[in-house]
């Protein structure tokens, strides 16, 4: 059984080797949500990372009167203690971006972890980790934070674990539901036919596909963190010694702000949580709908194809 | 006679942003009579579906399409979508590529059929019920099946009813895009077979949309062959295997196994070219086996050869001896 | 022909599936049914020889092929790979021999990883196993792997990724990447079903050449024009079971089983002259989980008899010595 065969031919176009750059980048360069989002962060993680430095005035030392209001040297008046607002800010950032991110990275190891487990190993493994997922995704967050918070006593540290373990359910979910779908992917399984162990298919098959979706979800859950650590800075279970943006706000709050009309003293705390918090879902969402090729829905629009002027053909044809 | 359906000179283009145009169809001419069944051949991305989608008008708003799709005379593609959605369903219809996995899962495939009917306003009501049931009858579903869901379908069955819906106007011209391509080979005749006996019984036009050159050969009387958007050679089936004027068409029937012969089987080497930049010469000639000077710089016109033929090859103009 | 020279022998194999009853069944009681996919499946393959598994689908082929690699488990049956019997042998004792026994999948667009480049992915095997010695040494059988399957001259292709090939290119360098460690036996799934029509011969004579260089291929393919081609010989499954089997050129001009028979005779043929007289069966073959008692394809013969109920029948030689067929009717 003979079979005439030549080369398979040349490469489909010699194009120049482009290398695969990361959904990441890519999405922010695209997408102006996600180039806003990431702008937001970085103005603000870099104004907290340097607070020490470009901050005007220290942020325990009184500089004017109680509740003073906004001038020229103190853009964001003085709040209760007589202590600049903007300075307070820079400062209370850290401490809130430090929780965020802190209590997001226990959040990310716990639910990545169970995820991938869930997600690869399937069966019994897959069930037992997911009602164990069910019960802390059933608990009250709010609740259960202030309950611990009120026995634990109140530290960085403790709250950094309190709402670590809250939040990494929905994390272990998205993951779970990832490393499935790609575990049943025919590279997957010729790997597996191959003989490679469970350690190297995890770490060069799957976990580079369930990377970005791991860091769309980690940037949103920054956001719910920061947002549950200032409600419970506000509701007073904070870490008193700390200045953080929650505190900020509850300071301001205890100090009666509202009814002297101090607005300054509250509205800016609050309105840069919402702004980071802002932040953080626009660039996770971005990344979140660069990853989901479904939701492109562009063929749903009514409008419909173009016409174009005959072409006319040419003279010796049909 | 003037055709039931003629395409004249269709041309698609995408848009691909940044500047760039994908040519998708290029100069595509066709014609189909009642009755008829016409093959549409050719690999994948030689745009054989988006001409079939360019001709019922079902191109995103990324195309752009220029030529005439002519219907009973008249230019049905001139005023654009609202010149051929009156059409459409009532006189051209179409299985789909994957139709079967098309259908909606959460309704019954009778009240699809019925959805069909009146949406086009065709019949509604207990006539249109009642025609649901002469259809599935046609297509050889029981009629108390057409009660059930799509999942409780085989997919042969599945495909059966996907057909129904394309007749459920009664058309004149049915355009089915690889209908038989996922299934079994015994579902494949069984499909085939009712497509066979629809077009006698309905005096339906088939356009029969496909890579596999042997369910062309057994249902279609004439076929043309697609390369790079534009049809290289076109004529009666049998012409085309045994008396073929295009090397593409020689070879793809040289590259496809037949059951009972034992002949070498070809590959043709390469790949089809990209159709986002200009072409020189013919589309064809990097892979062809019988390239001779011309080839490169010229693009073949298709030209009308004895015996209701076309084929766009240099090849047919040199004298025989020196080909 | 000695024992050692059977590559593969596969004895009465079988796997089977439970169904799922849910909530409600389960309450209701029903009783557990079973996907009978492979149903007592026996044939053998010796070094050199492409033996083709055809069928419909639900007939269990490729489960068979996958059962074989050791990819799924049996539940009963024995699988012997050079005499030595691996049908349950741990996933640990297993590992070694995955050197001598690959497998090529279907899909050319999902079988590459595609963050991998194309020498990352021919060389994974070599690096899995620790196997070819130096980096160096690994890089030589990478080139060596790649000229093999024909995508030549290799530095052309070794920084590509898959996204940069067509999808015969890919399938070329999941076979690179299946022989690279010098496997005996290679397992090709519809190797060719999703490339287009001009480039499957190529594929195909690749695995045509690897037989004749001393390969074992065993392939699953539902098109019977592509075994008759290339396959020494074929096996015809149904329902979880060979129905006939015999050297290609046999089955094919003289089949001996009516299914074969009616398979045989509604495969489209290119020449337009060539009009076939189909006999198409009506319906589809049922579910594996209610096979038909007696012979199974009874219900749907269009020669059985009463007898055809009640027997089973065994694969008996039918047509030729090499030549077996499952019909009480037959030869």
């Amino acid at each position: 059984m003979s079979v005439a065969v030549r080369q398979p031919g040349p490469v489909i176009e010699a194009e120049p080797i482009r290398s695969r750059r990361g959904i990441v980048w890519e999405t922010i360069k695209r997408r102006p949500s996600a180039a806003l989002g990431a702008g937001i962060l970085l103005v603000v993680v870099v104004c907290a990372v340097l607070a020490p430095w470009i901050a005007p005035y220290d942020p325990h030392e009184q500089v004017g009167p109680v509740f003073g209001r906004p001038s020229w040297s103190h853009p964001l008046g003085l709040d209760d203690g007589g202590i600049d607002m903007l300075s307070l800010l820079m400062w209370g950032c850290r401490i809130s971006l430090v929780v965020g991110f802190a209590a997001t990275f226990v959040s990310m190891v716990i639910g990545g972890t169970i995820g991938l487990a869930a997600g690869y190993f399937g069966g019994r493994t897959d069930n037992v980790l997911m009602r164990i997922t069910d019960y802390f995704l059933v608990i009250p967050d709010v609740p259960l934070m202030i309950v611990v918070a009120a026995i634990w006593g109140p530290s960085l540290f403790h709250i950094v674990i309190v709402i670590g373990i809250l939040l990494w359910t929905s994390t272990a979910r998205v993951i779970r539901a990832q490393v499935k779908s790609v575990r049943e992917r025919v590279y997957v399984k010729r790997a597996r036919a191959l003989g490679a162990g469970h350690t190297r298919i995890v770490v060069r098959h799957v976990l580079p596909q369930v990377a970005p979706l791991l860091i769309a979800n980690t940037v949103l859950t920054i956001a719910v963190a920061i947002f549950d650590e200032t409600a419970l800075a506000f509701l007073g279970l904070g870490d008193p010694s700390r200045i953080s943006l929650g505190k900020v706000i509850e300071n301001a709050f205890q100090r009666a702000a509202i009814s002297t009309g101090a607005w300054w003293a509250i509205v800016p705390p609050g309105a840069l949580v919402a702004v980071i918090i802002l932040g953080c879902s626009l660039l996770g969402g971005a990344i979140e709908d660069a990853l989901n090729p479904r939701l492109r829905v562009a063929h749903l629009s009514a409008k419909s194809f173009r016409l174009r002027p005959l072409v006319g053909r040419s003279p010796d044809a049909v | 006679m003037s055709s039931l359906l003629e395409l004249d000179d269709l041309h698609v283009w995408f848009d691909l942003g940044e500047g760039r145009e994908l040519h998708a169809v290029q100069g595509v001419s066709l014609s189909l009579d009642a009755g008829q069944r016409l093959g549409l051949v050719g690999e994948s991305g030689c745009g054989k579906t988006t001409t079939v989608l360019g001709l019922l008008g079902l191109l995103p708003p990324t195309a752009s399409v220029s030529g005439r799709v002519v219907f009973n005379g008249k230019d049905i593609l001139a005023g654009g979508e609202d010149s051929i959605r009156p059409h459409r369903w009532t006189d051209l219809a179409i299985v789909f590529q994957g139709a079967m996995n098309a259908l909606n899962p959460v309704q019954t495939v009778s009240a699809q059929i019925v959805e069909a009917l009146e949406v086009h306003g065709s019949a509604s009501g207990r006539a249109a019920r009642s025609r649901v049931g002469e259809l599935l009858e046609a297509v050889g579903i029981p009629r108390d099946r057409g009660n059930r869901y799509p999942h409780e379908f085989s997919g042969g069955m599945r495909q059966r009813a996907a057909i129904a819906m394309a007749l459920a106007c009664n058309p004149s011209v049915l355009v089915a895009d690889e209908p038989t391509t996922a299934l079994d080979v015994m579902v494949q005749a069984q499909i085939l077979e009712l497509l066979d006996a629809l077009c006698r019984d309905f005096g339906l036009a088939l356009l029969l949309v496909t890579h596999d050159l042997p369910v062309v050969a057994q249902l279609c009387d004439r076929a043309a062959v697609m390369y790079a958007g534009e049809i290289v050679e076109q004529g009666p089936v049998d012409a085309l295997f045994h008396d073929s004027r295009h090397p593409y068409t020689r070879l793809l029937f040289a590259a496809t196994p037949d059951l009972h012969s034992d002949g070498a089987l070809a590959a043709i080497p390469g790949a089809p070219p990209r159709l986002d930049r200009p072409l020189e010469g013919c589309p064809f000639h990097p892979r062809c086996d019988r390239v001779f000077s011309r080839c490169p710089h010229e693009h073949p016109a298709l030209k009308r050869l004895d015996g209701d033929r076309e084929a766009a090859c240099h090849l047919n103009d040199v004298p025989a001896e020196v080909a | 022909m000695s024992a050692n020279d059977r590559l593969l022998e596969v004895d009465e194999l079988v796997v089977h599936y439970p169904v799922g009853r849910g909530i409600v069944g389960t309450m209701a009681r029903r009783p557990r049914e079973t996907v009978r996919a492979v149903d007592g499946v026996s044939f053998t393959l010796e070094r050199g020889e492409l033996l083709a598994l055809v069928g419909e689908s639900g007939c269990g082929k490729t489960t068979t092929a996958q059962t074989v690699l050791r990819l799924l488990e049996p539940v009963a049956g024995r699988i012997s790979f050079h005499g030595d019997d691996i049908t349950s042998l741990g996933q640990r004792e297993l590992r070694p021999l995955r050197r001598r026994m690959q497998i090529v999948y279907q899909d050319p667009y999902e079988s590459l990883d595609p963050r991998l480049t194309v020498r990352k992915a021919v060389e994974e095997p070599l690096v899995i196993h620790r196997a070819g010695g130096s980096k160096a040494e690994r890089a030589e059988l990478v080139q060596d792997a790649l000229e093999r399957v024909e995508l030549s001259p290799p530095g052309l292709f070794l920084d590509r990724y898959p996204h940069e090939l067509s999808g015969g290119q890919r399938q070329r360098v999941a076979i690179a990447a299946a022989i690279v460690l010098g496997p005996e036996l290679l397992v090709a799934d519809e190797p060719v079903s999703m490339l287009d029509v001009s480039v499957r011969a190529g594929v195909l004579a690749l695995l045509d050449r690897l037989r004749r260089d001393g390969l074992g291929v065993l392939m699953i393919t539902h098109d019977l024009s592509t075994a008759a081609h290339f396959a020494d010989r074929i096996a015809v499954m149904y329902l979880g079971r060979i129905v006939e089997e015999g050297p290609a050129a046999s089955v094919v001009s003289d089949p001996q089983h009516p299914y074969t028979k009616a398979l045989l005779s509604v495969v489209p043929r290119r020449d337009p002259r060539e009009r076939t007289r189909p006999q198409i069966l009506r319906g589809e073959a049922p579910d594996a989980v209610r096979i038909p008692a007696g012979c199974r394809f009874h219900p749907r013969c269009p020669i059985a008899i009463d007898d055809c109920r009640r027997i089973d029948p065994a694969l008996e030689p039918a047509g030729g010595s090499d030549h077996m067929a499952a019909c009480i009717l037959a030869g």
